[in-house]
């Protein structure tokens, strides 16, 4: 911004100031003042409790005793005394029908290599598709871009086959899961890594170049370093998607409990036994905790992985 | 060797090292290759640093593809070609109809609704005092699984029959006002609209904080020299603001778009896809999965992949033409 324009704008803000008015005029804020300070700020609190109360609804009835929880609202927990971790205890350490904990393990056992293996190979893709210069490059990074398109239900029954033919899943139970999300996450990855590989100066890996440097160096000193914000985003991305996502662990667990994540487990517990409140607001507590320590320590990569362009489907 | 294959943790420690020693032997390889000649060195390098995840895109996607829309035109065993038969049953058996009706709601509410919440909220938290807290109280449902959103928002749908205590918080609303508690799940066609508002309590985070951004990037010299030339703020919004905005308000509307399309946790986990709330993501899984019928279920993937198909083109040509305008 020019000096000019800054001093406009102090001056006017001053303006303001001295005749009460509100704060400097950005789009938002004459918009606020449209809808007039104090309705503006009820709907946005309107909206705010409704989009926080029914995980919180969920939370404090999942501390409650199975017999208030199914005979009064959470919101009588004044009246209705008594506070019990009974439930986790049910849902993390019960009988085997309704102990989720090693569904929980299996998620985690899922979701690590599930989100090293996609990022590794996209950030080597990336390498070839921004540094190293061949034939052909701008059109198969375009035909990579463009399998975004292919939803994930178009991929399921022929690659569940595919496994099933080559015993893939045979000695390591989870190589299907690990391989069929890698698979499904490196269209967006390795578009993302590329466009923030191709934006560091030129001049750098130049530089390395002429100083001696093989490729595997300019890779691991100049490349590595400078992507890791990039690399952190998406793998809090690939992450949280693999933790939430059910249609892949249902498909490739083949329906084996053996192998379920937690998001396929709650699912048939909803179905199966969908009045025991006791066991869902506790089970689906256990499913959101991780996510939310995910996604509150790590909000600023979250979100400007989204900025990016980051949404999968 | 029994720790390792026959536990979970043992599993895991199995996969991560062995991945870790092919990538380590994978840039060995390429550190050699750095000293051969350039007319080798080059197709060596491309194939050690690209190939691996080219092999496996052709793997699982672009083969699963062609098989898929295969498949389509195939019985239900895939031994017989049978023509479009399957597209004509999906097309005209009143359940699968059904499907094809509520996935076209989804697709027209679910986009619409969260994106106006969104922008409405950005609107109205933007520079207040509150507004990061404000901003993750609405986002955080992103963070959450469908599944455990489905669970929630069962619980807020809860039904008891009149006369016994509610514990579902939208019906104890409805009691405490003196009227008949509602059947949210399980009326139809009303409970799909319910369904969908799970979505939009999902999504409209996610519109807010794109929508936030493009907010903040609206220069203020424009919005004072409309003001000074005595623009109402009424004016201001729908002249100056959105217009601003509309690339970015477009993307939001197209990605949710595609993300709804491609929807079925959601329905499997509060109603089970039963009292007609079928979706076309949910009638593929059933028909291919629990039915057994691969002809009928690919031929419904191929129908989301065309629906997708033209959204996606419009949402990358219009991604294109704002990074153009932003230079």
């Amino acid at each position: 911004m020019t000096a000019a324009v800054t001093d406009v704008d102090s001056s006017t803000q001053a303006a303001d100031a001295a005749m009460g008015g509100g704060p400097r005029g950005s789009a938002a804020t004459s918009a606020r003042r449209m809808l007039g300070n104090r309705i503006g700020s009820a709907i946005a609190l309107v909206i705010a409790v409704l989009w926080t109360v029914p995980t919180f609804g969920l939370f404090l009835s999942s501390l409650r005793p199975e017999r208030q929880i199914k005979g009064t609202g959470w919101w009588t927990i004044f009246a209705n005394p008594g506070l019990t971790l009974e439930n986790y205890e049910q849902v993390l350490g019960g009988s085997s029908s309704t102990n989720l904990s090693q569904y929980f393990m299996n998620s985690l056992v899922i979701c690590i290599p599930a989100t090293l293996l996609p990022l590794a190979l996209a950030i080597m893709a990336a390498y070839a598709f921004s540094v190293l210069e061949w034939r052909g490059r701008d059109v198969v990074f375009v035909g990579v871009f463009a399998l975004q398109i292919v939803p994930l239900q178009m991929a399921l029954i022929p690659l569940l086959r595919f496994f099933n033919d080559t015993g893939a899943g045979s000695v390591l139970l989870y190589l299907p899961l690990w391989i069929a999300h890698t698979i499904f996450a490196l269209p967006l990855a390795i578009f993302l890594l590329h466009n923030f590989m191709s934006e560091v100066p030129r001049d750098l890996v130049e530089a390395a170049r002429i100083d001696g440097a093989g490729h595997v160096a300019v890779f691991f000193r100049i490349m590595l370093p400078l992507m890791m914000p990039a690399i952190a985003s998406f793998a809090i991305f690939q992450f949280l998607w693999v933790w939430n996502d059910l249609l892949v662990g249902l498909t490739f667990s083949g329906g084996q409990r053996l192998i379920q994540p937690l998001t396929a487990a709650l699912a048939a517990l909803t179905g199966d036994r969908g009045q025991d409140w006791h066991l869902l607001t506790a089970g689906a507590f256990v499913s959101i905790v991780i996510p939310l320590v995910v996604f509150f320590s790590l909000q600023r990569y979250f979100v400007r992985g989204l900025l990016a362009g980051s949404v999968k489907g | 060797m029994g720790f390792l294959l026959n536990t979970r943790v043992g599993q895991l420690i199995v996969a991560v090292v062995l991945f870790a020693a092919v990538v380590a032997a994978l840039l060995l390889i390429a550190k050699a290759a750095d000293g051969v000649r350039e007319r080798v060195r080059r197709p060596a390098m491309v194939a050690i640093f690209a190939g691996p995840a080219l092999l496996l895109l052709a793997l699982g996607l672009i083969y699963p593809f062609f098989r898929t829309v295969w498949m389509s035109f195939m019985d239900a065993r895939s031994q017989s070609y049978v023509g479009f038969a399957n597209y004509v049953d999906a097309l005209t058996v009143p359940s699968n109809l059904i499907g094809f009706r509520n996935t076209f709601l989804w697709v027209i509410l679910t986009p619409l609704l969260s994106t106006g919440i969104g922008l409405v909220y950005a609107v109205l938290i933007d520079k207040s005092r509150f507004e990061k807290v404000a901003k993750a109280m609405l986002f955080l449902p992103m963070a959450i699984s469908f599944v455990g959103a489905g669970i929630i928002w069962k619980f807020v749908y809860e039904y008891k029959g009149a006369g016994q205590q509610q514990i579902g918080a939208l019906n104890a609303v409805i009691d405490a006002l003196g009227l008949e508690p509602v059947r949210f799940l399980q009326d139809a066609p009303a409970n799909t609209i319910f369904l969908i508002l799970v979505l939009v309590w999902i999504e409209a985070g996610f519109a807010m904080v794109i929508l936030s951004a493009s907010i903040k990037a609206v220069p203020e010299d424009i919005i004072e020299a409309a003001r000074l030339d005595g623009a109402s703020p009424w004016q201001l919004f729908w002249r100056i603001t959105i217009p601003s905005i509309r690339p970015s308000l477009v993307v939001v509307l197209t990605t949710i778009s595609i993300a709804t399309l491609k929807i079925f946790d959601i329905t499997r986990t509060m109603t089970g896809a039963k009292f007609d709330t079928q979706v076309l993501a949910n009638l593929m899984y059933d028909q291919s999965f629990t039915f057994g019928n691969n002809g009928l279920g690919s031929a419904m993937a191929v129908f989301i992949f065309l629906l997708v198909v033209p959204l996606v083109i419009f949402n990358i040509r219009q991604m294109a033409k704002n990074r153009e305008v932003r230079g």
